[in-house]
């Protein structure tokens, strides 16, 4: 790989990667069964480079911010890099957000310009809040010869054959800007520096190496922090291939495993524990005498694996599990959200490692991560090299809160000082989870400090943030809360909101209330959605400036109500 | 060609096989999330044994931000 302590930023470390590997295949588009595109490092250049100098005859300058929203597919990669060459800022944008979400947040970001699916600009443009969008230059992929595209451009048009500008970046220098969540109330737009980006890397790759020949399955979109590193800076700056599967569907994943003869590929735990449901399912349909087989050879990988992973072993116990995926899988990313043990020693015993680690988009990808010397299943690992964590006031078990201080840390939440000052204090970060230390350095995650919660999809839910949605219920007061923070609970799974109503005087929750609350609910995402109300009767305490006081009354509630007062929506 | 109401009666009847619940139990306007208890990959599911069905091709992504079956329908009659 590229020695990335030599690079200042991400566009010069990739410029350097497309000129070291000029033949190495770095791309490949596949839809379902079809591949849609294969690109060399050198072609890769080709598509990208008549991108940046059209943004820049546009008025796109070191700095200039620009925004992606895409699904996962190679258009969002070209454009990456056509930003980062010409010095600019990117904004990825998940695609999974509603449209006037999307708006808000470009709105907030300052981005000029923004490369979007024809679909989801479509949507945009249909939304409410279309007209306060700011961004001066619009790109749109993949449009129908009619569409009419609002005053936007052809992103396949929109090019330029004379050279491009390649603009230099500091280290210190943001290289993206990444909601973290807060798109219901106070956006979180967290700005990541090249230098995290690099430093990130550098750690990764030292326990995940890759290099041409390497072949990357990538099903989550771009804009998940996980996908752009181990799925885009990664393997191009190490010279491996990126393969783009644009569907979820698993029996295309399957497909593609043994197709691409696919080395690596990151996934969230519900997608895990899918593949987990239909392992577990072909081995159920095995005749007795091969599932009592299969299950003793199991076993014994189990017992020979226990120090440590012994791939080539592991693939001779157990040929058909392995050919099934591909027969040259090294390990599965997991993360997003806690992933549960079982499952992650479910595949080790098949001679599958998962990485399996802890991060949140403020410090980067993974601050920790399973080393498998030897394998744990009830831990998130040791921290990376250059990654630094420690329990603060922590209890007689040496339980206490989760701090994590390294190069990979945000510079800051952008325009919002009073947040990063709360956030980031003395260097060291507090994502809000509990967990304690063990003897060998491996962190153990135990529960949540913070009133938040994050989905098997690793989406972040500030329940703040999902207030708004509630707003103009016929009720004097709400707010929501996470429901393992009103009342704790040592679990990292099954997470849930909840919505305490304070009805007006001396009125009890109407079944007109109810059916109001349900159809505002039935309105949001499914992961946004709260699992049922609470009835409060007292005035919430609130600071001199009106503002809720949540931990006081997160307390009250917690003396009056057990858990099992909230009645499901 | 089959109208939208057709088209919605297909897509519940296809949702109570494949999820094996009473066809009966269901309504166009569910939320299959929430009536099913299902995640968005088995959504995808369901939307493998729809396209099947009507021998179309829907991406991932028109499931985006469709939680009840009389939306899923419209984006299926758009494709007939």
């Amino acid at each position: 790989m590229l020695d990335l302590s030599q690079y200042n930023s991400l566009g010069d470390a990739l410029r350097a990667a497309l000129e070291r590997w000029p033949d190495e295949v770095c791309l490949i588009e596949a839809d379902r069964d079809r591949e849609n595109l294969r690109l060399t490092y050198h072609q890769f250049k080709d598509a990208a480079l008549p991108l940046t100098r059209a943004m820049q005859d546009s008025g796109f300058a070191g700095g200039t911010r620009a925004a992606i929203l895409m699904t996962n597919q190679s258009k969002w990669l070209i454009s990456a890099y056509a930003i980062f060459f010409a010095g600019g800022v990117l904004v990825p944008v998940d695609y999974k957000l509603s449209a006037a979400e999307q708006i808000k947040l470009l709105r907030h970001s300052g981005a000029e310009f923004l490369i979007v699916e024809c679909h989801l600009w479509r949507a945009m443009t249909q939304a409410e809040g279309f007209g306060d969008l700011r961004t001066r230059v619009v790109l749109v992929t993949e449009a129908p010869r009619d569409a009419d595209l609002a005053g936007a451009k052809r992103w396949e048009e929109f090019k330029d054959s004379r050279d491009p500008v390649f603009v230099a970046r500091e280290r210190k220098d943001p290289a993206c800007i990444v909601y973290s969540s807060g798109t219901g109330g106070r956006p979180k737009g967290c700005v990541l520096t090249h230098e995290n980006y690099l430093e990130q890397c550098i750690a990764l790759t030292s326990l995940y190496p890759f290099w041409p020949g390497v072949r990357y399955l990538s099903i989550l979109p771009t804009n998940h922090a996980i996908d752009f590193m181990v799925g885009f800076i990664g393997p191009f700056t190490c010279g491996a291939t990126v393969v783009h599967l644009r569907t979820l569907r698993p029996e295309f994943i399957r497909e593609a495993f043994t197709k691409y003869q696919i080395t690596y590929m990151a996934l969230v735990p519900m997608v895990l524990k899918n593949l987990e449901k239909g392992l577990r399912q072909r081995f159920e349909e095995l005749p007795k005498g091969k599932r009592v087989m299969l299950n003793t050879l199991i076993g014994a990988n189990r017992l020979l694996t226990r120090s440590r992973p012994r791939l080539k072993l592991s693939r001779a116990l157990l040929p058909q599990v392995h050919k099934a995926f591909g027969g040259q899988m090294r390990a599965l990313f997991v993360g997003g959200a806690f992933t549960e043990p079982a499952t992650l020693q479910f595949f080790y015993d098949l001679g599958i490692q998962v990485g399996n680690g802890y991060g949140c988009t403020e410090a980067g990808t993974a601050i920790t991560l399973n080393d498998f010397k030897p394998f744990r299943a009830d831990t998130v690992g040791k921290p990376l090299p250059g990654m630094e964590i420690k329990i603060i006031n922590p209890d007689s078990e040496g339980v206490g809160e989760v701090a994590v201080r390294s190069k990979t840390l945000m510079s800051e939440y952008l325009d919002d000082p009073e947040m990063t000052a709360e956030t980031i204090v003395n260097g060291w970060m507090v994502p809000g989870d509990l967990g304690r230390i063990d003897a060998s350095g491996h962190l153990q995650l135990l529960g949540r400090k913070k009133n938040m919660i994050v989905t098997e999809e690793g989406k972040n839910i500030y329940p703040e943030d999902i207030e708004t949605y509630f707003e103009g219920l016929p009720v004097k007061e709400l707010c929501v809360f996470a429901a393992n923070y009103l009342w704790p609970a040592r679990t990292m799974v099954g997470e849930q909101l909840v919505l305490v109503v304070h009805p007006e005087a001396a009125q009890p929750v109407t079944a007109g209330i109810i059916a109001n609350m349900a159809e505002r609910n039935r309105r949001l995402l499914n992961y946004k959605r709260v699992s049922g109300y609470l009835e409060w009767d007292r005035d919430f305490p609130v600071t001199a400036s009106m503002k809720i006081k949540r931990a006081e009354l997160a307390e009250q509630i917690r003396q009056n109500h057990e858990r099992s007062a909230v009645i499901p929506l | 060609m089959s109208t939208l109401h057709d088209t919605t009666n297909e897509v519940l009847t296809l949702a109570a096989e494949h999820f094996k619940v009473p066809r009966e139990h269901l309504a166009p306007d569910d939320d299959f999330f929430k009536k099913l208890g299902i995640n968005s990959l088995q959504a995808l599911d369901l939307l493998t044994r729809i396209e099947q069905h009507f021998h179309i091709e829907l991406p991932d992504y028109e499931l985006q931000g469709v939680s009840d079956f009389r939306t899923l329908a419209e984006r299926i009659q758009s494709r007939l």
